[in-house]
Order: structure tokens, then C-alpha cells, then sequence
């Protein structure tokens, strides 16, 4: 059973049985069978080396003791995940995650929709909006979230100054100081930075129901928002839940706007799970053991996560 | 047939894959183990005062410490054959790059770093035993010991100072004369201090605060705070870093003092309490604080530009006396280096008197000889003498995880002044405890 046994025909094929009529059909088979592994071995290769390869690492990693400066230094498992396990920080960042996930899911979801809409719907303004809207999105997380730090910044940032007319705050503190102003600016942020993408794939899904079936209910004489409950919303729940998809899962590993932003704080009410993983492999314990159990779990709870959403993804389609 | 070839064929790929990579995999790690084995070799071939054969030498140092990094390099390579080349590390990837370096046996010969790393790094053999060469130093004992210390494992020192940073006390003198307070007198204890920011506050100017804080910022909190203990002869964490002591009973009277600032209408100024270090320094320098500690660095380039006069002590204790953070950058060669009589060559120059004072010295830079210190400064601003003096009685905090426990955001250190200055004061026993179970895992 060693590996070079099931390695070796894909090498160098064994030569062909030199036996009577099924030889020629052998040898075609084979070099189709040969011309088949040619044509996938670069999406192979790939995959294995930008895919597969880092999972096994991470999961050698995960169950090693493995410093950031120390580098590998033999297996330990489990004494990574119960130190994971012990970490007062590790419930924090899960719920802080999960929060800023149903906020931003919540939030993100109607306003897509709603601007898909109007651009739908709209007959002049059409082009101009629909650039408006997604430009934002053409603009990276990092450079979006450097704009904003510079815009809630109490020092050159215009927004303190409008809050303090408008709600009447304090001048001098940051908007970024508190808990709640640090979750509500990134929310802001990443509202405004992904509505755009969100809106291009409700307006797909949408101009994806035929006409006629609108025509259908029209004649039905259906008022707007009974064809909007009852034609449109149906039709568009494989697109919805695909969306969400995007949503969730993109916020569940949410990083770079809070490190940019907030880097956590204050006071560690703005960290995410990546974020944790980050600090603990370069920042706090330079652990990496640490920081790939901790990866190694979130990617177990992404597969089980995203089973249940493509399930009901799968039953909507369906319906359909 | 064909579909049972296919199959078959399937199977193999995806076995030889699985197979391929978990070699790789144990492969990588085996390369990790290995590099991370062969430390602390004695570098015992270096003649005395090093090398200087026109080898051409590697050095990594912070952005922060662009300036006297750069004077260094200058000065050597214009007397010496050995050239250096110097690059310089944003602050906050210096731990990512050490790592990444590290791992590939890529270091530079020469590595300098925060001092507050340097036990970790040291710990982890990053660096080589120059024990010989360093107690062979005729300067040695004139030297700031700190930074020494930092990078001594099992009695093998491995590290000489570098950048030497200390903080002192500053005061808005303008501000103390509106106060009615004695404009070339600071603060000598801690009820001093406060005395003296409750003034200033109560002059009730717009914008304009008693002393301020950096709230969120673990490194700024040690820098400013542990002088208060350490003038009091106490200690801040015990001598094997493995316990923090900053729960007691002069700690708490620190933590209560900028409580009652914080109270006090424009006791502490605004945004103390989010302050995450990036704009630390700029409210004093704005002339809108009376009186707080300060990087001795920062005050030397204020002198000549500020509107307003200033004024510099030590850092008080909490009952009297005085104290100094040591802090800047500590010095090594990498474990990597193959030309570490050349490296030597470097550092041996870079202690003598005769660097110090052109290195640093005549930059108005904090040297680190304490001979220079004395007399190196005849010409300069008294206050830099004042700043300069402090040095003989400064500490450097010592623990491998000190880093983790105090300097990073969101350290157990930063919750506890939080708690302590603006939120629960009665938890700070137990944010003390969960700064020692970090400082001792």
C-alpha cells in the first residue's frame, strides 16, 4: 500500500497486454483515458496546490505545536483546540461575529432589492443610477475601508463635526470610541461598499421572470403589491437565497474593514473570528498551531453552514 | 470498460494527490522543526572588535526609528569598509517579516527591535549568544542595562542598546502661569500631579484639559504609568516576568487619581479613554494639555517649535522620588548571519563614546553610554540634560509575554485601566490576574 503503487500508473502507464483483438481497443481507450487526464491536469494541479495542499497544512498546523518564530515543533493535539477552548475571547468574537452577520444581512438584503427596483423601474435615470450605485463596489475592502477611517476621523474627518450639529456629540470623540459607533460605522461601510454587487445580482434574478407572467397577473387584475407578493417574491427566492449565501458567508469572515477600522477595539468589542485568528498567529501568541485549530473549526462550521443554505437553496429551485 | 477505467483511474489520481501533499505537508514541517533547532550557537570565532574587511552588511530596523537608525548607518559606512545597508519595518509588520524571515533562514545580519520583543525573540533563539564579546566590552559598564537584560536567556546575553526612548514628565508653562501654579516647578508625587492638572482645568479654557491620557493603547499605558511604581521603588511585574503586579496598593492610587481627573470637568482630556496611540502626543503638542508624561523624543524636536514654553521633570513617583521607562530598540546579530565578526564590527563601534556622541548625542538623540550622557551634551537644552538624567534610575519590564499582555490592542493591561480610570474600579484585582495568567503561559 505504498504510495508510489497508486502514484505509479499515473506516471508511466504500464505497457500494454500484447494480446489479440482487444489490444488496439485497449490502447485507444487508453490514450483517451490519457488524453482525459491531460486535458484536467492543470484544473487538478491547481486544485491540489491552491486547495487541497493548505487544508492538509492547516490541519498538520492545527494539531501541532507550531510558533510563528519557533516554527514546527512536533504534534500536541489536542492541546491547541483546549487552549482555544480557554480563551475568554474566542465566545466574544463568536458572538460579536454572529451579530455583525444578522446586522449586516438584514440591513444589506432589502436595500439591494430596493435599488434593483428602482433601477428597474426607473426609465431616465437609468444608466446614470446604475453606475452610481455600483461604483462603490469597483473599489477594494482595504482602499473603502481607509476612505472611511479618514471620514469618521474626529481630526480631519467631516462627520464629527456633522454629528455634533445634527445629534449634538461630543467634538473631540471618535465616532469609532464607543462599541456601538465602531459596529455602526463598519455596518455603514460595508452597506455602502456592497449594496451595489448585491443590487447586479437581485436585478439579474429579476429580469430573469418572463414578462408574461406579470401580463398573467395583470389581467388577473392583481394590484402592485399583490404581484409583487405573489409573482415576484417566489420567482425570486433562488436568487435571495443565493444572495444570502454571499452575505453570510462574507460577513462571517468578515476582517479586513475592522482592521483597518477599528482594529478590534475598543476594547476588543469589535473582534471577529479571523480577526482572533490573525492576532493569535502574528500579533499576541505568535502561535500558529493556535491560530490554524481555530481556522480549521470556522471552515467546519462554514461547510455545515453552507450545507444548510444550499439545501434550502435546492428546495427552492425545486418549487420552482 | 471505459467507465470502469475512468473510475479507476479516478481513484488513483486522487490517492497519488492526497498522498503527494501529505508529503509535502510532513515535509514542511520537518523543514520547520529543523531551522527551529539551531540556536544559541556561541559565536566564538569573532576577534575582538569585530571585522571590517569591506563586507557588505544587512540590518532591519522600524520606521519609527528612522532617524537614529539612519544617522547610525551613515556614520559607519562613512568610516568604515564595512558598508550597511538599511532597511526599515513598518511598526506593526515587524513581528510578521521576523516570523516569515525566520522560518526561511532569510534574517538580515544585523536586527534591531522594540525592546519590549526582544526577550521573546531572544527566547526563541532568534538571535546569537554574544556573551564573550559583550562582557569583553571595555564599555560595558558604562552602558544602560536594560537593554541588555531584555536580551539575556540563562545568563547568555545576546543584545546591546540600540534607540534608548524614555519618557519624562512635561508641562505647558504658559498654561501654569494662567493657573497661577509655579511655571519651573512640575509634579513630585502623584497627588502633585494631580493638584496641578485639577488647575489647569479649572481655568475652564475651551478645548483646553488638565493632563491626558492614551486609554486604548497598551504600549503608551506603560510607557506613561509604570515610572509612578517604579519611583516608589516598587515593582510593576515580578523579576522572571512571569507575574503582574499592578494591582497594588499604589497601582490602585494611580488608577483612582485619573479616575478623579476623569470626573473633573476638563481633568482628562477628550477622547482619553478612546486614544489609541496614534494621536497620543498631538494634544500637548497643540498646547491644549498642562501637564503629562511624554516621550523624551517627541519633547527634544517640540523646543524649538512649540508657541508655548515647556517645561521637564522626571516622572514622579507615587510618594516621591523618580523613574523612567527604558524603552527604543535593542540589538543583535541574527542567528542567520554568516558574517558575524563583521556584525560585531558594527556594534563593538556603535558603543564607544566616540559614536554615541556623534551618533546620537549631536542629533540631540538619547545615548545610550551613560559616560556620553554626563558630558556628551555640554551645548544642549537643559531640559535635555533633565531627560538625559533619568536614564541611571529607568527600567526596562522583562517578560516573554509582555508583548501579549500589555502592549497589544485589547491586552488584559488595557482592559484594566479601563476599568480602573473610567469603568468598575473594584475588577482591577481581577484584570490583574488575567494579565498574570498571560504573562505565565
Amino acid at each position: 500500500m505504498s504510495q508510489s503503487t497508486y502514484a505509479e500508473p499515473v506516471v508511466a502507464p504500464s505497457p500494454p497486454v500484447p494480446s489479440s483483438s482487444g489490444r488496439r481497443r485497449r490502447t485507444a481507450t487508453q490514450l483517451e483515458n490519457r488524453r482525459g487526464w491531460l486535458f484536467a491536469s492543470p484544473t487538478a494541479l491547481l486544485l491540489v496546490v491552491l486547495f487541497v495542499a493548505p487544508v492538509v497544512v492547516v490541519v498538520v498546523m492545527a494539531c501541532s505545536h507550531w510558533t510563528l518564530l519557533g516554527g514546527a515543533q512536533g504534534g500536541n493535539f489536542p492541546d491547541n483546540f483546549t487552549k482555544l477552548f480557554a480563551d475568554p475571547l474566542l465566545g466574544q468574537s463568536i458572538g460579536f461575529t454572529l451579530k455583525y452577520t444578522a446586522l449586516t444581512t438584514v440591513i444589506l438584503m432589502p436595500i439591494a432589492y430596493g435599488l434593483a427596483l428602482l433601477v428597474q423601474e426607473s426609465r431616465r435615470w437609468n444608466t446614470f443610477l446604475r453606475t452610481a450605485i455600483l461604483v462603490p463596489s469597483a473599489l477594494g475592502i482595504a482602499s473603502a475601508s481607509l476612505l472611511f477611517y479618514a471620514l469618521y476621523s474626529p481630526q480631519v474627518g467631516p462627520i464629527n463635526g456633522i454629528l455634533e450639529k445634527v445629534a449634538g456629540t461630543q467634538a473631540g470623540a471618535s465616532i469609532l470610541g464607543t462599541p456601538g459607533g465602531a459596529l455602526w460605522a463598519t455596518v455603514v461601510l460595508v452597506v455602502w461598499r456592497f449594496a451595489g454587487y448585491f443590487m447586479l445580482l437581485t436585478m439579474v434574478g429579476l429580469q430573469a421572470i418572463p414578462s408574461d407572467v406579470y401580463e398573467a397577473a395583470r389581467i388577473d387584475g392583481a394590484s402592485r403589491l399583490r404581484t409583487l407578493r405573489s409573482t415576484t417574491l417566489p420567482l425570486l427566492r433562488p436568487t435571495l437565497a443565493m444572495t444570502m449565501i454571499l452575505s453570510i458567508t462574507g460577513s462571517l469572515l468578515a476582517f479586513d474593514q475592522f482592521y483597518i477600522l477599528t482594529k478590534g477595539g475598543p476594547n476588543n468589542s469589535t473582534l471577529t473570528i479571523v480577526q482572533l485568528i490573525y492576532r493569535d498567529a502574528f500579533e499576541t501568541r505568535k502561535d500558529l498551531g493556535l491560530a490554524a485549530a481555530l481556522s480549521v473549526l470556522l471552515l467546519l462550521a462554514l461547510v455545515i453552514i453552507n450545507m444548510i443554505q444550499l439545501r434550502a437553496l435546492k428546495l427552492d429551485a425545486d418549487e420552482k | 470498460m471505459k467507465h470502469n477505467a475512468h473510475g479507476r483511474g479516478r481513484g488513483r489520481i486522487a490517492l497519488g494527490a492526497v498522498a503527494a501533499v501529505t508529503g509535502v505537508a510532513l515535509t514542511l514541517a520537518g523543514c520547520g522543526s529543523s531551522s527551529g533547532g539551531d540556536d544559541d550557537k556561541a559565536a566564538s570565532s569573532i576577534p575582538t572588535g569585530g571585522t571590517d574587511d569591506g563586507t557588505s552588511l544587512t540590518m532591519w530596523s522600524r520606521a519609527p526609528l528612522e532617524k537614529q537608525a539612519t544617522n547610525a548607518v551613515t556614520e559607519y559606512n562613512k568610516t568604515h569598509k564595512n558598508q550597511v545597508k538599511l532597511e526599515l519595518l513598518p511598526n506593526d509588520d515587524v513581528e510578521g517579516k521576523v516570523g516569515a524571515a525566520v522560518q526561511t533562514g532569510s534574517l538580515p545580519d544585523i536586527l534591531a527591535g522594540d525592546v519590549v520583543r526582544v526577550p521573546y525573540w531572544t527566547e526563541q533563539g532568534i538571535f546569537k549568544d554574544l556573551t564573550k564579546q559583550i562582557d569583553s566590552l571595555p564599555e560595558k559598564g558604562d552602558l544602560q542595562s536594560g537593554h541588555i537584560k531584555a536580551g539575556t536567556v540563562d545568563g547568555k546575553e545576546h543584545t546591546l542598546p540600540f534607540v534608548t526612548d524614555i519618557s519624562v514628565m512635561v508641562w505647558n508653562k504658559d498654561l501654569y502661569k494662567e493657573a497661577g501654579l509655579d511655571p519651573d516647578k512640575g509634579p513630585t508625587t502623584l497627588q502633585e500631579f494631580e493638584d496641578q492638572a485639577k488647575a489647569v482645568a479649572k481655568l475652564g479654557k475651551k478645548d483646553v484639559a488638565g493632563t491626558y491620557l492614551a486609554g486604548q493603547s497598551g504600549g503608551a499605558l506603560v510607557f506613561t504609568l509604570f515610572p509612578m511604581i517604579w519611583g516608589n521603588s516598587e515593582k510593576a511585574i515580578n523579576d522572571e516576568g512571569t507575574e503582574s503586579l499592578m494591582a497594588s496598593d499604589s497601582a490602585k492610587k494611580i488608577y483612582a487619581a485619573y479616575a478623579d481627573l476623569a470626573k473633573t470637568p476638563n481633568g482628562l482630556g477628550a477622547g482619553s479613554k478612546e486614544e489609541t496611540g496614534a494621536t497620543w502626543t498631538a494634544p500637548f503638542q497643540n498646547g491644549k494639555i498642562g501637564v503629562m508624561q511624554y516621550p523624551a523624543t517627541a519633547v527634544s524636536a517640540l523646543f524649538t517649535t512649540s508657541k508655548f514654553d515647556i517645561g521637564v521633570a522626571p516622572i514622579p513617583g507615587v510618594d516621591g522620588g523618580s523613574s523612567t521607562f527604558l524603552g527604543g530598540d535593542a540589538i543583535g546579530v541574527s542567528k542567520d548571519s554568516k558574517h558575524e565578526a563583521q556584525a560585531w564590527n558594527f556594534l563593538s563601534w556603535l558603543m564607544t563614546e566616540d559614536a554615541q556622541q556623534k551618533v546620537f548625542a549631536d542629533n540631540n538623540d538619547t545615548a545610550s553610554n551613560l559616560k556620553v550622557l554626563e558630558n556628551g551634551y555640554k551645548d544642549a537644552d537643559p531640559r535635555t540634560i533633565v531627560a538625559n538624567s533619568t536614564i541611571k534610575d529607568g527600567q526596562t519590564p522583562i517578560a516573554v509575554n509582555f508583548n501579549e499582555a500589555f502592549n497589544a490592542a485589547g491586552s488584559p493591561w488595557q482592559l484594566l485601566v479601563q476599568d480602573g480610570v473610567w469603568g468598575d474600579a473594584s475588577k482591577v484585582d481581577g484584570d490583574n490576574d488575567a494579565i498574570t495568567s498571560t504573562l505565565g503561559q
